[in-house]
């Protein structure tokens, strides 16, 4: 069964209802790598952190494999995938450039010209 | 009653809060975004109201997934400024109107919009980036109480513009029908165009967002009768935020004054702009 009202533009992720149920608990994974105290036990054991949430096989791959691309795919809200990349000090223009096929220097460097704005 | 002097639309990037934070203010990156600010500082530091509301969205700090709702409001008497994850910024905690807020609440649900109330919350980005676009230098506290209104703009569906707009009115009467005369400011906060993943993550629409500018000013009608699908298709998935600047037009006059406004790309991946409205100008009669 599909949603009857989602959106299909492309290259747009819409964090809609069974985006959301599918991604739920990983996103629930992502917010609480806010407490550093978290992100200590996950550093220690990723594979155990992501299961102690209930991340689908899938989803642990993504998240141990740092497959950005996957975790959006796997119903992760941007967001939420952010605080794992903050915690690796990556920025959202790192993001934006793994999202686009640009390195990160590339993408700063389209948004410095006025952004994309023939897509 | 009370009145609603001003309305400031404002785009809430954290990096604009990170760079006054940091100090960067005067590098070249920075330094035309924080000019284009300074008429519309300058304007209101002179015309400080006694409380504010301040209508934004929580990006995964102060609520989760677990619940969302779709428009909500604070009934504290004081909210922290949230850890993001590395340290809140050094910025004061917000102090509530919680007499304002029941107040607000009551009269909001009376006219069908049947608000989630939030006891406590903490503030993120989304709140505290655009007080200080308002105070760059607030030292111990913001100039004023303010009021949170939390939108949801993350989880689609998405309230509709028209929602908004009719948010945004109703709560113009409901501040109306206050006693206490006190003068009010109202921050709508998000935008303007930006998409921060997919194959069109660091999408721009400029023209979108000059005609945006133009129409919240003269013809909020216009902006009200975009679909979401349309204003994602035109201002990009997280450039849908822009519907909260028609709560704050919808709570001002039919005409208002500009004051200023400006329009800078990029603050980081996000097309930044403002718009500061006074809402004292002469009625038609």
């Amino acid at each position: 069964m599909t949603s009857q009202s989602r959106l299909d533009l492309p290259g747009t992720y819409v964090f809609d209802g069974p985006t959301s149920r599918r991604g739920h608990r990983m996103n629930k994974m992502f917010m609480s790598l806010i407490d550093p105290a978290a992100r200590t036990v996950f550093t220690a054991d990723e594979a155990g952190y992501c299961a102690r949430f209930g991340l689908s096989e899938e989803q642990t791959t993504a998240v141990l494999e740092r497959d950005w691309q996957a975790m959006l795919d796997l119903g992760g809200n941007i967001f939420y995938v952010y605080k794992l990349a903050m915690m690796d000090g990556l920025s959202m223009q790192y993001l934006g450039g793994v999202f686009t096929g640009m390195s990160e220097d590339d993408f700063k460097a389209a948004m410095l010209a006025g952004g994309r704005t023939d897509v | 009653m009370s009145e609603v002097i001003w309305g400031l639309a404002t785009s809430h990037v954290p990096s604009i809060g990170a760079a006054m934070d940091r100090g960067m203010t005067d590098q070249p990156v920075w330094s035309p975004l924080f000019e284009g600010y300074r008429p519309a500082r300058e304007w209101l530091a002179q015309h400080t109201p006694d409380v504010a509301i301040l209508v934004y969205n929580d990006h995964a700090n102060g609520v989760d997934l677990d619940i969302v709702p779709t428009f909500a409001i604070g009934t504290a008497d004081r909210y922290s400024v949230a850890d993001e994850g590395y340290g809140r910024r050094a910025v004061p905690d917000v102090v509530g109107d919680p007499d304002l807020s029941f107040h607000l609440l009551q009269n909001l649900v009376d006219e069908g919009f049947d608000l989630t109330v939030f006891s406590e919350l903490d503030v993120d980005h989304g709140f505290t980036v655009p007080l200080s676009v308002w105070t760059p230098e607030p030292g111990d506290a913001w100039p004023c109480p303010v009021i949170p209104i939390m939108v949801n703009v993350i989880r689609y569906p998405q309230p509709t513009a028209a929602r908004c707009y009719a948010l945004g009115k109703a709560l113009g009467r409901a501040i109306a029908s206050y006693d206490g005369a006190r003068t009010v400011g109202i921050l709508g906060t998000g935008g303007m165009s930006h998409q921060l993943a997919g194959a069109r993550a660091g999408f721009i629409n400029p023209t979108f967002d000059h005609m945006f500018l133009e129409a919240i000013e003269n013809d909020p009608e216009k902006l009200a009768a975009l679909s979401r699908e349309e204003l994602i298709r035109q201002a990009g998935s997280e450039g849908i935020e822009l519907i909260m600047w028609l709560v704050m037009r919808g709570a001002l006059n039919e005409q208002v004054r500009k004051v200023h406004s400006a329009y800078h790309v990029p603050a980081s991946n996000t097309a930044a702009g403002l718009a500061l409205f006074d809402n004292r100008a002469v009625q038609p009669a």
